[in-house]
């Protein structure tokens, strides 16, 4: 079971309580792109055994989007921060990298 | 005008705890950022309480403010006084961006009364009740429907959309059967 606390209303959601929203920290490419920049925008996602930075949304709750470390094989929880951030807080990359040092970033 | 009519009826099941449909109930959608220069006369102004912080429900007599996101809250009280609220709520809120809506005729509230009244919830919302503080208004799932709910005077008070409120109903007094306690 996978339960995410959620950082706007700070419940501690289970799985059932949330949509997954998949993964985070997409560089958005639109008019002016390449063909196959946007194809890679539209389709193209990591899909990792392992850290994955996810989008969540406490559906059946306060209703906000919000962004989550977890691993997908293990479903350890290193954090979940608000949507309005580009990249990972500095504290959770830390966790992350003092459990798994073979991570190699989000991006 | 005619007369307001609850979802159900005042609907009741008697169990192993007492289930009954409340209402019809006066329910205003509040919507404004914190810090929104106005927002706590305007809640002031439609219930008489404080600013509820974060998953709180205060009340003040027959009324009652919710925190249900961090620029969401709900308003309570009695359903004829919707409209004077609303009023009050734009007075205090002129020129701030919010929105603020009568919902009183789209949601269905219920009562669950009895020393088990929590065993009801437990066994249809993934909930730590162990956890749940007095006072604090929790958002999440009755079964397959979102509902709210919140511990006061011996039980609980659940709000879910009045679309649902039958099978809510039939979830309720499925859960409080007589021999099927916890
Ligand atoms: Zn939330």
């Amino acid at each position: 079971m996978l339960i995410l606390e959620c950082p706007y209303c700070g419940v501690k959601a289970e799985e059932t309580e949330l949509s997954p929203g998949g993964e985070a920290h997409l560089k958005r490419f639109g008019p002016g792109s390449s063909d196959d920049e946007f194809e890679a925008y539209m389709f193209a996602r990591k899909n990792p055994k392992g850290v994955h930075c996810e989008r969540w949304r406490h559906a059946y709750g306060c209703g906000k989007w919000f962004l989550a470390a977890r691993c997908t094989a293990t479903l350890e929880v290193f954090g979940t921060y608000l949507a309005q951030t580009a990249e990972p807080p500095a504290e959770i990359v830390e966790k992350i990298k003092a459990k798994r040092p073979e991570w190699k970033g989000y991006s | 005008m005619s007369d307001p009519v609850s979802a159900l009826g005042g609907a009741t099941f008697e169990g192993f705890a007492s289930v009954r449909e409340i209402g019809p109930l006066g329910m205003i959608t509040l919507r404004a950022k914190a810090g929104t220069a106005g927002l706590e006369a305007a809640v002031h102004a439609a219930t008489g309480c404080a600013l509820p912080a974060q998953r709180r429900i205060v009340r003040q007599g027959d009324r009652a403010a919710g925190w249900m996101s961090p620029d969401e809250f709900l308003l309570i009280l009695p359903y004829g006084d919707v409209a004077a609220a609303l009023a009050g709520i734009a007075q205090a809120l002129q020129g701030q961006h919010h929105l603020a809506v009568d919902v009183s005729d789209a949601r269905a509230v219920f009562r669950i009364e009895g020393a088990k009244a929590d065993q009801v919830l437990r066994k249809l919302s993934p909930v730590d009740f162990d956890r749940l503080e007095p006072g604090e208004l929790r958002r999440s799932r009755a079964a397959q429907v979102a509902a709210a709910f919140w511990a006061e005077d011996g039980g609980f008070t659940l709000v879910c959309f009045r679309s649902v409120a039958a099978y809510v109903m039939g979830l309720l007094s499925t859960s409080a059967q007589p021999g099927s306690e916890l």
